[in-house]
């Protein structure tokens, strides 16, 4: 093992971040980041469906025929997806409703996908099952991290707690409504993704030009 | 001693090795207030001649004169026209009581009292716009080691001009902030921006406050008094219904109408635009396609009419006079770097606005104004038409190729 067990775990929350390094899973977190309430319960669900998908995807390792190893990928992910969307009705109506299809598209979110193909398919099922809960967990810190500004400017609460009165209700705080709609997470994504390669330089890509002055003709 | 020599004297500090070697653009910046840059542009968007940035910049910053005048008359005259309409009694606030305190009063038909009573609103918000959007361009330039950039003077100026006399000074600061930042600094700052800095400003508040950017009681601020923009007017009961609110043809020509500070005029666009084609920072191929654009599609429309959409009927030279097209035509549609850079592109890019920006007024019912968000949509496309072009050139000199062998 290069990597030891608690490595697996935290290295996708900073390090080696599915969204802010890798920049995968960005569609469900434009959508879903609008409430903390509805972000988080995403976040559990994302991290159960990565975390026991890996789990029994490195189970079967052995016997997944390669040229069919998607599809065996596949049948087992979307299995847990319905699994994890039926609880979600279940328990919890009113935000499945909210959630609507971004449930059923965890099948489609890469970072799953990608655990599965990148490592389960290589390592022993725990360390498997650790590395897909850590990258849950990663997806999960910048979901709610978004979530959180998105919930606190865009309509002044925090889980649905008032922390800034808005002026509709009387207070001082004025929404801000473009947080709100959906491609407010772009810029947000795209400002915290500048922050943390900003922290780690490491992390920053090598320019794929460079505009030439006069000099170098 | 001199200010030549003192700025001699200060310079070894700032150079490479110097004291204060990491606010080099700052004293590049104040420097070049007063003198000439010594040295010349190297990087390659810029075109080198002798019209050097820092003159385009002010020639735009110059043809916005007409429009920043009369912004200041007509913002008073429609804030004193109201105030006589509701009572002077209801309102308070320090413009009305300055006013007074000086002696010059509220009253529509005094000229000076307009122009200042427009200055009290004007001058608040461009200067806030200036320090904040200042602030975030000074900070990036001594982050990133480049010249703090005139380009900085002309989207402040048009940022200002394009926001409604009541905006509060915070969302002003927040907006010329985004545009700044997300509209130009993050793309590697002026000359390698996509978007028009001015406009992403504009269009971040107006998604992120809309209550304060559209609707009927924000043009005039003036508590409890409503005006529909002559655009909200038509999309609501059909350009005809205009003259019943007492808006001819001409008024909205010559820009005594509500909306934004800077963009009721027409008239002041155009002395602009004239100004800006005779010195050759327009390109006048972006604004006949933008107007060819948008006469052809609104004639259109026109023919093709409707019983339930009063805005299909509106005829181009309405098209023209109403909302912020003038403005946007003369000042954001000719902006060189996020336009089209080839000349068959530039018609298209043209076109393209002019098309987009009734598409929008006439057929989205959600959006009565349209030309920010064509402007943006043009923006986004400049690449795309030039990438076009340049390949449909190379395709046609191939082929010349062949047959001449």
């Amino acid at each position: 093992m290069s990597q030891t067990r608690k490595q697996l775990l935290t290295d996708p929350l900073v390090d080696n971040n599915p969204i802010t390094l890798q920049v995968l899973g960005i569609c469900s977190a434009l959508a879903v980041t609008s409430s903390l309430n509805v972000a988080f319960v995403m976040s559990l669900a994302v991290i159960a469906v990565c975390g026991f998908s890996s789990l029994f995807i490195s189970f079967l390792r052995h016997y997944i025929p390669n040229s069919i190893r998607i599809i065996v990928q596949m049948v087992i992910i979307a299995s847990l997806v319905i699994l994890v969307d039926q609880i979600i009705k279940a328990y919890a109506y009113e935000i499945s409703k909210t959630l609507s299809v971004f449930v059923g598209l965890i099948i489609t979110n890469c970072i799953v996908m990608g655990r599965a193909e990148a490592f389960a398919m290589k390592n022993k099922p725990f360390e498997s099952f650790v590395d897909g809960v850590g990258n849950g967990l990663g997806y999960s810190l910048l979901l709610m991290s978004v979530g959180v500004i998105r919930e606190l400017f865009g309509s002044g609460s925090l889980f649905g707690i008032m922390i800034f009165e808005p002026v509709s209700n009387g207070g001082w705080y004025v929404p801000n409504g473009l947080l709100l709609l959906p491609p407010s997470a772009f810029f947000i994504i795209g400002f915290i993704i500048w922050g943390v390669r900003t922290w780690k330089k490491s992390q920053v890509e090598a320019r794929e030009y460079k505009i030439q002055t006069l000099e170098e003709h | 001693m001199s200010l030549r020599n003192y700025f001699h004297s200060m310079e070894p500090h700032f150079e490479k090795g110097g004291k204060y070697e990491k606010y080099y653009p700052i004293f590049e910046m104040v420097e070049t207030i007063f003198f000439t840059s010594n040295t010349v542009t190297k990087v390659a968007p810029h075109a080198r001649s002798f019209v050097d940035m820092k003159r385009v910049m002010t020639y735009v910053v110059i043809s916005t004169i007409p429009c920043v005048l009369w912004a200041l008359y007509n913002t008073g005259l429609q804030t004193n026209s109201a105030l006589a309409t509701v009572g002077i009694e209801s309102q308070s606030g320090w413009r009305i009581s300055l006013l007074q305190f000086i002696g010059l009063g509220i009253s529509p038909e005094s000229l000076v009292s307009n122009v200042f009573h427009g200055l009290l609103y004007f001058l608040p918000i461009y200067l806030t716009t200036l320090i904040a959007g200042g602030i975030c361009e000074v900070t990036f330039a001594t982050i990133r080691g480049h010249e703090v950039n005139e380009g900085f003077l002309v989207s402040s100026m048009l940022f200002a001009l394009t926001l409604p006399a009541s905006t509060p000074l915070w969302q002003v600061a927040l907006g010329i902030a985004f545009g700044v930042v997300v509209g130009k600094e993050v793309f590697g700052g002026t000359g390698k921006n996509f978007l028009n800095p001015a406009l992403t400003g504009r269009a971040f508040l107006y998604f992120a406050y809309p209550a304060y950017m559209s609707g009927d009681s924000i043009w005039t601020p003036v508590d409890g008094y409503s005006g529909a923009t002559s655009l909200g007017i038509a999309a609501a009961e059909g350009y005809e219904s205009l003259s019943n609110y007492g808006i001819t043809w001409a008024d909205a020509f010559f820009g005594t109408i509500q909306g934004s500070l800077g963009e009721t005029s027409t008239l002041a666009c155009a002395i602009g635009l004239v100004f800006l084609l005779l010195t050759k920072i327009a390109n006048y191929r972006m604004v006949v396609g933008c107007l060819l654009g948008m006469i052809i599609f609104s004639s259109f429309l026109n023919w093709v009419g409707s019983d339930t959409n009063p805005m299909f009927s509106m005829p181009w030279y309405w098209h023209l006079v109403i909302g912020s097209y003038a403005f946007g035509l003369v000042f954001m549609v000719t902006e060189p770097v996020s336009g089209s850079h080839t000349n068959l592109g530039r018609y298209i890019y043209g076109a393209l606005i002019g098309f987009m920006v009734v598409m929008i007024r006439v057929l989205n019912p959600a959006f009565p104004e349209g030309m920010m968000l064509a402007i943006l949509f043009g923006n986004i496309f400049a690449p795309l038409i030039d990438h076009f072009v340049v390949m449909a050139n190379i395709k046609r000199r191939t082929k010349f190729n062949v047959q001449t062998q």
